[in-house]
């Protein structure tokens, strides 16, 4: 603390402190207007105006009610893409939180004394740090019919011929998937680990003492406990893949090939930014805005709404 | 048979031990090999790498990066560019997200808990479904192309806000701060001066994750910017990949992944200690 002399307040005198409180609120607000607030009704706006280029010429902006919404439904898009978004979702979560709930489970079991639990869990968190967009190109070059991948396969015998990966439906999504599972399950662990560490000792104790096995601990006393926990991992987890972006779009070149079935949400909304098709683009982000505004809210529920006091 | 221990009932404590420590290893090979790979690559001429893959590294890195600075993509700008975008958003964001919890944590104002229960319900909304309108405003206020789209935001934080509010939670009595203000300490000077360096080491976590966040940032970046000299790392690689990549040389290919990787990791390894404690925090306590 300071040692110069300041003048001590009368006690006589009533400062109101409390005022700065809302002073210190101000630069959030502030920002959060107008880079959050203004940038949503304006989207929200958007979507309910025709206002797109078709070729030279600009079409709008004209008012046209819900047409944008009627047609991103009756058209199909919003459909094909959601599905597709879920299904590498789904390929990349179902093993992220499987090894995530295995890994946790060791690293939190006494009985077992893992060593080196410092560098398994460095090495498992690593890609959750590195840059997706670069992450994906790797793959791309590493899985391309002349890359690595495909070199090491043909010498050791398994195929003969290079496989071209990127023109395959499932491997593209497999690769999306794996990729998103290998760039999260290390983060999914650690979370889960801490929940279990939370977990009362005596319970554990408790059950050893009736001859439980550590698989019976891990289903009735465990996953149980674990429950608020795992629902916020999968809403979180369902929330950042409604995102997925950087790496599809990079290892498709933003095409999301083979004919479009990797293409996911946030990549069509892009295609949408960069046409300058703001109408149907906004009404796709209401979309979102909805959706991800429903599982928020959730997980508001489930999570956070304690900490208000 | 009255044996009532868990050993004899369930699996053998060795095997169980070898099974965890065979999948950790699995796993590890599975986080690690991609850089390896690419560590290999990155060393190994254009030549070289259509003959395949090798084990051992080739002597070719300081080529490939000699082409890759003298080519055409503006890299060392891009760097730069990466570095100022990301260190002032990283400075702003936790300096005012510090500033914002303290507003909740020490004050008590009229619609307190309000604010408190607004921020945190906005916490899980991305930004991507906002970014129609963001960039058509941006466009209005004349900011297209600039750099202050994608650092002032960060102000806003709801996610390291709420962090640095549970840190101060459990970290800044509010008796100091009656302390300071006996001693005669101006408000804002105590904020300055007393909580600030108290936060040090949530700074610090807070400062790192969203340095990296903002460093890998590719969406709104790609947006944004379309000058070449203004462009990051994340738009350069994913013009990389929309060039006609056949052509390129691969050893300057994989080169530019590395650098646009291999930082993080480096300050990553050197860091991890706190970066993998800090990660818990921001989620939910059960």
């Amino acid at each position: 603390m300071s040692d110069k002399k300041y003048k001590h307040q009368t006690g006589s005198k009533v400062v109101s402190y409390n005022k700065w409180g809302v002073i210190f609120l101000i630069p959030f607000m502030v920002v959060w207007l107008i880079f959050q607030f203004i940038p949503l009704v304006t989207t929200i706006y958007n979507s309910f105006f025709e206002n797109y280029r078709s070729g030279l010429s600009q079409i709008g902006p004209n008012f046209i009610g819900l047409q944008n919404y009627v047609t991103i439904i009756t058209n199909g898009d919003l459909i094909n893409y959601s599905k597709n978004t879920m299904i590498m979702w789904i390929i990349g979560f179902i093993p992220q939180i499987f090894f995530s709930l295995l890994l946790a489970a060791w690293f939190t079991d006494p009985s077992l004394r893992l060593k080196g639990q410092r560098f398994f869990k460095t090495v498992i968190y690593l890609p959750n740090l590195i840059m997706a967009s670069a992450f994906s190109m790797l793959f791309f070059t590493l899985f391309a019919d002349s890359g690595p991948i495909n070199s090491i396969l043909v010498n050791m015998g398994v195929i003969s011929q290079p496989f071209k990966f990127m023109s395959n439906v499932t491997a593209v999504r497999c690769l999306v998937g794996f990729m998103n599972f290998i760039m999260w399950f290390g983060n999914t662990t650690i979370l889960l680990m801490a929940g279990m560490m939370g977990i009362d000792q005596s319970l554990f104790e408790a059950a050893e003492v009736d001859g439980a096995t550590a698989t019976e601990v891990f289903w009735k006393i465990t996953l149980p406990i674990l429950r608020p926990i795992l629902i916020y991992v999968l809403i979180t987890s369902l929330i950042g893949g409604l995102q997925m972006f950087d790496v599809p779009q990079i290892l498709t070149n933003g095409t999301g090939d083979p004919t479009r079935t990797s293409m996911t949400l946030i990549m069509y909304l892009n295609k949408h930014l960069y046409s300058k098709n703001f109408g149907m683009g906004g009404a796709l982000s209401v979309f979102l805005f909805i959706i991800t505004g429903v599982l928020s809210l959730i997980v508001f529920r489930i999570s956070y709404a304690g900490e208000v006091k | 048979m009255s044996t009532n221990n868990g050993t004899s009932k369930g699996m053998n404590i060795h095997v169980r031990r070898f099974i965890a420590y065979a999948v950790l290893g699995i796993l590890s090979f599975l986080c690690l090999i991609w850089f390896y790979i690419l560590f290999i690559n990155a060393t190994r001429s254009n030549s070289e790498l259509g003959r395949g893959f090798t084990i051992l590294p080739g002597g070719y890195l300081l080529t490939n990066w000699n082409n890759l600075i003298h080519g055409t993509l503006p890299i060392m700008s891009g760097m730069l560019n990466s570095i100022i975008i990301a260190g002032l958003s990283a400075g702003l964001c936790v300096y005012f997200s510090c500033m914002t919890a303290y507003a909740i944590h020490a004050y008590n104002f009229k619609g307190k808990k309000a604010i408190f229960t607004f921020i945190l319900m906005i916490m899980m909304i991305p930004t991507q479904v906002t970014v129609l309108g963001f960039i058509s405003f941006m466009g209005k206020l004349g900011l297209m192309d600039s750099f202050v789209p994608l650092i002032v935001p960060s102000i806003a934080a709801p996610v390291v806000f709420f962090y640095m509010k549970q840190y101060m939670d459990s970290n800044l009595p509010l008796s100091l701060l009656e302390a300071a203000r006996i001693d005669g300490s101006g408000e804002f000077s105590t904020f300055n001066r007393i909580v600030i360096p108290l936060m040090k080491p949530a700074i610090a976590v807070e400062a790192i994750f969203t340095f990296v966040s903002s460093w890998n940032n590719y969406f709104t970046p790609a947006l944004i910017i379309s000058s070449d000299n203004k462009k990051t790392l994340p738009i350069l690689i994913a013009q990389l990949r929309s060039a006609d990549w056949l052509k390129f040389d691969m050893g300057q290919v994989y080169v530019m992944i590395a650098f646009s990787i291999f930082p993080v990791i480096v300050v990553y390894l050197v860091l991890s200690k706190y970066i993998v404690g800090g990660v818990t925090a921001g989620g939910v306590k059960e």
